[in-house]
């Protein structure tokens, strides 16, 4: 007999992964990214400029100890030591509670490399959109960075501001999206951009009658219109990317894009461990310049 | 590299511009400012690569620029910015 | 000549009737989701606490974020003032040597820079954002999980300073969860709460000018541990309140009302 549980709306699945092609013993260097954000972690292992393996999970209450679990949850198929590890990049919102990092990156530069690996060197916008900031990063073909601005100050537009909302409509985060469009008729968005009005708009909208579909679609249309005047201020360039736990947002990306006017570049990849690649894959360009950590 | 600091909110659109491809990390902004808003590092954070110091909003600061540059910018009667004016490569810009 | 002023604001909707030059009435009901109830509602709560009828007031104004709906209620009310003017006027007639007033209601912060009349030489505003309102200690109330009234009475209990990093309300009321977990004493959370909303507060007023009669008016003048923040971060020996700061815009209107004449 299942036991009631208290609905847990924010959850997803955490997934950890090791690439079959690729073998560790024959690497050069072997280097790490922990990309600490304040909903997920993921570490991410490169060997020779390759994505060996990687692990995905939440972050949790207790940042310290998440760079360790999402390392160790990385490493746990792989066969491979912790040991062989050269070289440990900390990047993320986190990225100061990385014990095991040699050094931190910005989310900035760890996006827009992560990007040019995992969408191709023709990406040069990068959006990310993550528990609680919103990223716009332009780079050129080698994934540098060449304007950016990062919005972690209001919470419009992020994944907290979605959660205030999947909280108050009772609907589990993974299922916005879809049930964002059970609607006969596109609603106008929500008015104010601020998440706690909203919060209290959206009350009202309910009251009136609006159903839950159509209170969720007004509310990601309010959230793809702020998320886009933001990237507007950095401006849009094909090809155009998302990274982070947003672009899963099917709600929220799907008005999204109609605003940009691009199509969405495509990957194989889990969008969210764009940061902990391009991490690693500094961490393998430091090593091979000769500032990896010195042998003992 | 156009290092856009700050942020927008409901109320507006606050961003410090630092374009590092003109900065040389003088700190010279970090002298003037009277809200200490600025700071001066050796290892630019965003850009790894980079070999020389660069400026940029403290960490402390950046979620607070409308607040800490509001005595620079009475509504007013606004005289230039004391961080624009001294920055000699002209790396620094305001939104607002 | 009897005037009456009508602010509907986003929390409550305040009436206030003056007679010659003095309040003599005043009622206060919640906005809720229908303005033109809440208006007709403090409007006859009004009346009856000052004895007028309504034949007997001669000219209405109105203010506030529901200010057309005052409109639509009195379609004869000529004015309609917006919250800056309401707020000085209030201010000058509370306080008649105030030339600076900061006013904080539930989901707007406003400053303004006055002249000897009340009219605004200078104003700013804090809108659309809940961190710049009183919205804000309401929602750290919650996260607290302490009453709004007796959030500032506990903010008074500590001497900390412990800064706040988040400079929204969303965001804050996690980082207030992390500071409860990491066993931080409740009033700390508490001053650190209202210190940062004064900051933001002050920060908007020193870019009008402060001058050192700060008159505060809005629902926040209730609570003490805000206006402590204000009074110790500004540095003066005390802030300017009237007994019933929440009705300090509706004052304001009720002055402009009998102005008209």
């Amino acid at each position: 007999m299942a036991e009631e549980k208290k609905p847990e709306f924010w959850r997803w699945t955490e997934t950890n992964w090791v690439n079959p092609e690729v073998e560790w013993k024959k690497a050069k260097y072997i280097t790490v990214g922990i990309d600490v954000g304040s909903v997920s972690t993921q570490a991410v292992i490169v060997a020779d400029g390759e994505i060996f393996a990687y692990g995905n999970m939440r972050t949790g209450s207790d940042s310290p100890n998440s760079a360790r679990n999402g390392l160790n949850f990385a490493l746990e198929k792989t066969g491979m030591p912790e040991s062989r590890i050269d070289y440990c990049i900390g990047t993320g919102y986190g990225r100061v509670n990385v014990p095991m990092a040699d050094r931190s990156i910005t989310e900035i530069a760890c996006h827009a490399r992560g990007a040019n690996f995992i969408y191709g060197p023709q990406v040069r916008t990068v959006l990310d959109v993550g528990g609680q900031d919103i990223k716009a990063i332009q780079c050129d073909d080698m994934g540098k960075v060449t304007n950016f601005l990062m919005n972690d100050k209001c919470a419009a537009g992020t994944g907290r501001g979605m959660e205030v909302f999947s909280d108050l409509l009772g609907v589990p985060i993974i299922e916005v999206g879809e049930r964002s469009y059970e609607v006969k008729q596109e609603p106008p968005a929500v008015s104010s951009t601020c998440v706690v009005y909203a919060k209290s708009e959206a009350t009202g909208l309910l009251r009136k009658g609006w159903t839950t579909g159509e209170v969720l679609a007004a509310y990601c249309r309010a959230m793809a219109e702020r998320i886009y005047s933001l990237v507007e201020r950095v401006g849009v360039t094909p090809e155009f990317a998302i990274t982070g736990g947003m672009a899963k947002n099917r709600g929220v990306i799907g008005r999204l894009m109609p605003m940009i006017g691009l199509e969405q570049a495509k990957t194989k990849w889990d969008t969210q461990i764009a940061g902990g690649v391009g991490a690693a894959l500094f961490g393998y360009a430091l090593c091979q310049k000769g500032k990896g950590r010195e042998k003992k | 590299m156009l290092a856009n600091y700050g942020y927008k909110d409901a109320s507006g659109d606050f961003f410090i511009t630092i374009d590092t491809e003109k900065c040389n990390g003088c700190g010279d902004c970090v002298e003037i400012c009277p809200a200490k808003v600025f700071a001066v590092i050796d290892e630019d954070p965003n850009d790894p690569m980079r070999e020389e110091p660069v400026a940029m909003v403290a960490l402390d600061k950046k979620k607070k620029v409308k607040y800490e540059c509001n005595p620079c910018k009475p509504s007013v009667d606004r005289p230039p910015l004391p961080c624009v004016q001294a920055c000699k490569a002209g790396a620094i810009s305001h939104s607002w | 000549m009897i005037s009456a002023g009508i602010d509907c604001g986003a929390k409550t909707t305040k009436v206030v009737v003056m007679k010659d030059g003095k309040i003599v009435g005043k009622a206060k009901v919640l906005t809720g989701f229908d303005q033109n109830k809440a208006i007709m509602d403090a409007w006859d709560l009004a009346l009856n606490n000052a004895k007028v009828s309504a034949g007997d007031v001669k000219q209405i104004c109105g203010t506030g974020s529901g200010k057309n709906a005052v409109k639509s209620c009195f379609p004869s009310t000529r004015d309609l003032v917006n919250d800056i003017k309401a707020m000085g006027k209030g201010a000058n007639f509370l306080f008649p040597k105030a030339r600076t007033v900061a006013d904080v209601g539930a989901e707007e912060g406003r400053a303004a820079k006055l002249d000897d009349k009340g009219n605004a030489l200078d104003f700013a505003i804090n809108e659309k954002c809940a961190a710049g309102a009183g919205a804000f200690i309401e929602a750290m109330g919650r996260a607290l999980e302490t009453p709004l009234e007796q959030m500032g009475l506990l903010a008074l209990k500590s001497d900390k300073e412990i800064p706040m990093n988040a400079q929204c309300a969303i965001f804050a009321e996690s980082e207030v969860v992390g500071l409860i977990h990491a066993k931080t004493a409740k009033q700390d959370i508490s001053k650190s709460i209202h210190d940062a909303m004064a900051s933001r507060i002050i920060s908007m007023i020193r870019r009008i000018g402060v001058n050192e009669e700060v008159v505060m008016l809005g629902g926040v003048g209730y609570n003490p541990g805000f206006v402590e923040a204000m009074r110790r971060q500004l540095s003066i020996p005390k802030l300017f309140i009237p007994e019933e700061p929440e009705f300090g815009m509706a004052v304001g209107a009720a002055v402009v009302a009998a102005e008209e004449d």
